[in-house]
């Protein structure tokens, strides 16, 4: 088997409606070797979620310049959690400001991006902490 | 295996999704899982639809799937984006237009990258398609790469394949040209409110009132639809004409699934074998480092690319006897 693709998900939630972020983010994903599903605006961290699943990603990154972080991302985490899912790091990044990383952090996000962090460090995180699924779908006969 | 087998058969969403996966990134295990599942599949009603870069079809999809799940019909969609030739990294963006049923149990979307695959899908779109079927979903609808001329996988893996094109995407030499408008079964021009319109669907029924031999008595004759698939105008009648094509084949077929005529076999085969020869020979070539030292022994100038690729292959396929006798 040949290495497997690191698979992400770069999304909006809420009604924040700026998304240059994102697609750079996006883009310098995609640059880095990534499969990268991007969602587009308004989703609703049910909508995120749900799709994550279907999509098998092993990321999702939020991005929120709308000031609801702290709601929309502690629901995802949380969605996340009910669905019994254990292997989707969810990170976050935007208009964030200092006091609520520590708060996003305990939540269950693992990292938080604000303005101002070079693109190529997003990267290195993303590959330092986040590993593709090793194992495959179980399916040894007998 | 077992339990897996029965999780896609219950429509297990995240088993579905993660075995895509594994097909995707060609875990040798998942072709059991496969194997198990064959039996279960060529009930959906598998539709493609295809076009170039910008025509509309991820917004045409997410109208089908509407009028489908009004129907109370279940749809699988596969959609396909390319892979970056420098980076081998995708934005796959297909989603952003049909996000609005992801909450929909109904309906299971996932987004494939080409990864280098030429030909509109990726390689493991027709196993993506066996295991949405398994799954049970009514309607699998795969959206190619958006493709220019020659991109004709599609067909070979849908019943009816749909063709969108836009007013004024050049003359009408190019709707002559051989490829990928000899495939549709149904064309379809969209944002038909631009001007140009009329033109660009007189020039494609022009296209098809000439291909005589393919269209003779009794065959099916692709329509040419309008449609502004953004505003949901003209996708019903599309799904009508899906409908009747579906019937033409059943007839023509005389009751045999698709998946299991001749051609069809043949076709899904020949692929398979060709895909698993590259994996068995060339991958292996590049991970034991034969190929690279090819590479390097040509640029040396001790060998040339010809003997290189005989040295590289037929000791590997057991053909040097056969190659032997042929010198």
């Amino acid at each position: 088997m040949k290495d497997r693709k690191l698979r992400v998900m770069v999304a909006k939630p809420g009604l924040d409606g700026h998304d240059r972020g994102a697609r750079v983010i996006a883009r310098a994903f995609r640059d880095a070797g990534f499969e990268v599903v991007y969602t587009g605006l308004h989703q609703t961290p049910e909508e995120i979620v749900q799709a994550a699943i279907q999509e098998d990603v092993d990321m999702i990154g939020l991005s929120s310049l709308a000031g609801a972080h702290i709601y929309l991302f502690r629901r995802v985490v949380e969605l996340l959690r009910e669905k019994g899912i254990d292997d989707i790091v969810v990170c976050g990044g935007g208009i964030i400001p200092e006091e609520d990383i520590p708060k996003l952090k305990k939540i269950g996000i693992r990292e938080i991006f604000t303005p101002g962090t070079k693109l190529e460090d997003i990267v290195q995180w993303v590959k330092e902490n986040v590993k593709p699924r090793i194992e495959g779908v179980k399916c040894k006969v007998k | 295996m077992q339990s897996e087998v029965k999780k896609v058969l219950s429509g297990d969403v995240r088993t579905v999704a993660r075995l895509i996966r594994d097909i995707d990134d060609k875990v040798p295990e998942v072709r059991e899982v496969l194997k198990a599942l064959y039996p279960y599949t060529g009930k959906a009603y598998v539709i493609g639809v295809t076009g170039a870069p910008g025509v509309g079809k991820s917004t045409l999809v997410d109208q089908m799937v509407a009028h489908l799940r009004k129907e109370g019909k279940t749809v699988g969609v596969l959609a396909v984006d390319p892979t970056s030739p420098f980076s081998g990294g995708a934005i796959l963006g297909d989603r952003i237009r049909m996000q609005r049923h992801s909450l929909d149990d109904g309906v299971f979307i996932r987004s494939l990258a080409t990864r280098g695959h030429f030909g509109g899908l990726t390689q493991s779109t027709r196993s993506a398609i066996d295991v949405l079927d398994a799954m049970g979903k009514d309607y699998i609808i795969v959206e190619t790469v958006g493709v220019g001329q020659d991109e004709v996988d599609v067909v070979r893996s849908a019943q009816t394949t749909i063709i969108l094109v836009i007013p004024g995407m050049g003359d009408d030499i190019q709707a002559i040209k051989a490829g990928i408008l000899e495939v549709g079964d149904i064309f379809v021009v969209n944002k038909a409110d631009r001007e140009g319109s009329d033109k660009t669907v007189h020039e494609l029924k022009l296209m098809l009132d000439m291909s005589q031999e393919k269209y003779e008595e009794g065959r099916w004759k692709p329509p040419v639809l309008k449609m502004e698939a953004v505003f949901d105008r003209g996708v019903k009648e599309l799904l009508e004409e899906i409908e009747k094509h579906r019937m033409y084949l059943a007839e023509k077929s005389g009751g045999t699934s698709f998946r299991k005529t001749r051609e069809r076999i043949r076709e899904e085969l020949s692929e398979m074998v060709k895909n698993r020869i590259i994996e068995e020979v060339f991958e292996k070539l590049i991970q034991s480092g034969e190929f690279e030292k090819a590479v390097n022994s040509i640029r040396a100038g001790e060998t040339d690319p010809y003997t290189a690729c005989e040295d590289l292959v037929i000791p590997k396929l057991n053909l040097a006897e056969e190659h032997g006798r042929k010198r």
